[in-house]
């Protein structure tokens, strides 16, 4: 008959609101300033850098390659690389950002720039309280507010920082194993080049330290092939 | 002549002109709106209560309506510019002269020198009861009237059934 | 005791001509009448917006129940941690409607735009001035025209809404105000014809004289409210429904049909005019459930005629009554989904109408053979009179409501 669907509809609505305050298992609102739920470890918001040392403009991994930069779908990353080079994790010695800036306005949280990065260096925050009262200026957010530590990623992607991490001890151990082999094949080479020398009688081990440093800018084209194997 | 004759009065036939004058449809018809609530208000003024609220009813609420889809569903209310052809003062000119002609044969007539008995207390009651007694023919075929106007609208809105043309 | 609920009873009239001879004393003759208004005015401008507010919140926090969820229930006194339930957003969404930007689109018809609000609102106040809001407070008594004053003043609210959407130029607005009018004009009838009956039964056209023709008693105790009668009944039910459409109520929403129109004939109003076109529209339904009350329900009078029933104010049970109305309106809203337009239009036609025309034709038969057949027999033989065809057009209906097949999405 007409009618009856409305009543039992308005009674359907009617355990729901008495429901509604008696059983607050039926309420599935947050109320979020106060109540939070933990945030899901896949959750992401906006990119950050890594930095393993205390000082985090010292440690950042970010070598300013500018991958993530050119790969940026928006195009809201802005990097200025130094001029000269310092040691990075493993000791190489690598160019830094001297300007590292990522417009919050523009992102869109795509994850694009973590996956082309080659060096482990930039990761998605699930930091999501980044409103502003300042529209141009504090939007626009610098190096210095972007490096977070590794114990921070540690924190909110264990899953994820693991495997990283694997990746980076696997890079170390490589690193350390070719700098012993080099250390091995410097000795070796000083010891030829003492027997040359000896040998000879006359030759300046000048020479012998400029040519030992070259096989080492392979170390890093090795990374790229180990990240995604990872 | 008390001041809200006068405001009422003012109010309908300003109204009344703009309703003529104007070159938007719309606002002619909503200034044609304003004449009939003036009307309205002119019977009230009367302490005629049923007739000046079932003016606001059916022009007001019903009438004009009428109207604004009329002139929504014909034609554009785009206001145009092309000056009217007619001059208005041929229009002007007969309006005012069957106006004096009229008032002339009201003032002439013996209507008006007659003392107006004191009006009776017309009740709504006794309206229907006239209505349902006295006047009851001439209700029934302005019925029938409305009925046949009607039938006719439906019959011209029908859609033609498929393949009968 | 009984003397003091009856003084309570009488409170706002007394303290009217308490004030009345207070200023007779200095004020100039003629403007009396103007300052009677006025005071007469001033509870009805004070009280009904108050009670728009609080429904405001109310039907968002019933809503959200509804729904499971908790509704607003932040806003409280501010620079305090003191949160009223939620009670303080009436407060805070004026004052933001109050300093909001007015914008005006550049095509539109200035005039029209603001005059359309302003004639939206007042004859949607001046329904108001007809309701006995309790006895001896009318603050405008027709004895001859009442109930007519309330549907002229109340249809004339369809041409500003058309004013609203026309004059915004946006297809939306006129969309919007196309439909309200269309379904203002077909619910008029039913709703005209339905409030017809009480007119038929009580002989007159006013509406204090409706609420006293059902102060008689029944079996001692149980007032006469035509809702209990077999026409009242089903005439109550009739002008809810259509008094729901007058009021844009859902499921009748179709002129303000977010989904489709976003906002309908007020879209293009910000600030202080979309403000208005609320509160005239959430006034227009009071004024809408004040008649229903006052016809069917009752109006100020209690259900039954004993001691603790009789000792409440009557305006307590005019607004107590009003309330319950606007509740179940929240309910259904929160209940029912969106018509279509030519289901709204069919059921408006093709149900609502021939009801409403044999409930006409019940109302006389029960009025002529009062004296012939005894109420046992008559209730039921009315009931009845109403319900076989109730079911024969509900099952017509039904019938295009056939559970839907998919050819794809199953």
């Amino acid at each position: 008959m007409l009618g009856t669907g409305i009543l039992k509809g308005m009674v359907e609505t009617a355990k729901n609101f008495a429901g509604s305050y008696h059983d607050p298992e039926r309420l599935t609102t947050v109320e979020y300033p106060e109540q939070r739920i933990a945030s899901k470890e896949n959750a992401r918001q906006f990119p950050f850098l890594v930095h393993d040392t205390e000082d985090p403009m010292q440690g950042l991994r970010c070598v300013a390659c500018q991958i993530c930069e050119k790969e940026c779908p928006p195009q809201c990353i802005y990097i200025v690389k130094s001029k000269d080079k310092r040691a990075d994790y493993k000791g190489q010695m690598q160019l830094y950002p001297v300007t590292f800036d990522i417009d919050l306005s523009v992102c869109m949280s795509c994850q694009i720039c973590v996956e082309v990065c080659p060096f482990e260096a930039i990761k998605m925050d699930t930091e999501f309280e980044l409103s502003n009262t300042d529209r141009f200026g504090g939007l626009l957010v610098n190096k210095h507010q972007l490096a977070k530590s590794n114990e921070h990623y540690r924190k909110i992607h264990p899953t994820e920082a693991a495997v990283s991490d694997d990746a980076l001890a696997i890079e170390v151990a490589k690193a350390k194993a070719k700098a012993k082999a080099d250390v091995e094949a410097k000795a070796k080479a000083a010891a030829d080049a003492k027997a040359k020398a000896e040998a000879a009688a006359a030759a300046a081990p000048v020479g012998v330290a400029a040519t030992a440093p070259v096989p080492k800018p392979s170390a890093p084209a090795a990374a790229p092939a180990a990240a995604p194997a990872a | 002549m008390t001041l809200p004759f006068a405001i009422i009065a003012g109010l309908t036939v300003g109204s009344a002109i703009a309703a003529m004058s104007l070159r938007n449809l719309v606002h002619c018809a909503l200034s044609l709106v304003l004449t009939f609530a003036g009307l309205a208000g002119l019977y009230l003024q009367l302490n005629a209560e049923f007739v000046g609220f079932t003016q606001i009813l059916v022009y007001v609420g019903a009438v004009s309506i009428l109207i604004v889809f009329a002139i929504l569903l014909t034609r554009s209310t785009e206001p145009k510019d092309e000056p009217t052809t007619v001059t208005p003062w041929v229009g002007i000119s007969v309006a005012v002269g069957a106006f004096l002609t009229m008032a002339l044969a009201v003032l002439a007539s013996p209507v008006g020198k007659r003392i107006a008995a004191p009006a009776p207390e017309v009740s709504v009651k006794t309206l229907g009861q006239k209505l349902m007694t006295d006047y009851v023919l001439p209700l029934e075929v302005m019925a029938l009237l409305l009925t046949a106007a009607m039938l006719g609208a439906v019959i011209i809105a029908m859609k033609d059934k498929e393949g009968s043309r | 005791m009984a003397e003091l609920f009856a003084k309570l009873d009488q409170f706002p009239v007394t303290l009217k001509a308490w004030l009345m001879n207070l200023l007779q004393g200095f004020l100039p003759e003629w403007t009396l009448p103007l300052v009677s208004a006025a005071i007469s005015i001033t509870p009805i401008l004070a009280v009904f917006p108050l009670m728009f507010a609080l429904t405001t919140v109310i039907e968002r926090k019933g809503l959200g129940r509804i729904q499971n969820r908790i509704g607003p229930n932040r806003v409280g006194i501010p620079l305090t941690n003191i949160r009223l339930f939620g009670f303080g957003q009436f407060i805070a969404d004026g004052i933001k409607s109050l300093i909001k930007e007015d914008v005006v689109p550049r095509a539109a018809d200035k005039v029209v735009h603001f005059l359309a609000p302003i004639a939206l609102l007042i004859p949607v106040l001046l329904t108001y001035s007809v309701l006995p809001f309790g006895k001896n407070m009318v603050p405008l008594d027709l004895p001859q025209t009442g109930l007519l004053f309330f549907f002229a003043v109340g249809a004339s609210t369809e041409l500003s809404v058309f004013m609203a959407g026309w004059s915004s130029r946006n297809k939306y607005s006129l969309l919007g105000a196309m439909r309200a009018v269309a379904q203002m004009v077909s619910y008029e009838i039913p709703l005209i014809l339905s409030s017809l009956t009480v007119v038929m039964i009580t002989g007159t056209l006013s509406l204090t004289a409706i609420v006293e023709s059902q102060a008689t008693v029944h079996f001692g105790f149980l007032h006469n409210w035509h809702l209990f009668t077999p026409w009242g009944l089903v005439g109550f039910f009739l002008f809810l429904t259509a008094a729901a459409a007058e009021a844009n109520r859902t499921p009748f929403d179709l002129p303000e049909a977010e989904s489709e129109i976003i906002a309908g004939y007020f879209t293009e109003y910000s600030g202080f005019k979309f403000a208005i076109f609320f509160l005239a529209e959430y006034l227009g339904l009071f004024a809408m459930c004040g008649l229903g009350i006052t016809l069917f329900l009752g109006g100020w009078l209690p259900p039954v005629n004993i001691a603790p029933f009789t000792w409440i104010p009557s305006w307590c049970w005019f607004l107590g009554k009003l309330s319950a109305l606007i509740v179940l309106f929240i309910w259904l809203r929160g209940t029912l989904p969106r018509l279509r337009t030519d289901q709204l239009m069919g059921f408006a036609w093709k149900f609502l109408l021939p009801m409403t025309l044999i409930n006409l034709v019940v109302a006389a038969l029960w009025h002529l053979l009062a004296n012939n057949i005894p109420l046992v027999a008559r209730w039921p033989l009315g009931f009845a009179m109403l319900a076989v065809p109730y079911w024969l057009l509900g099952r017509s209906f039904e019938a295009k409501f056939t559970k839907r097949e998919y050819r794809f999405a199953n």
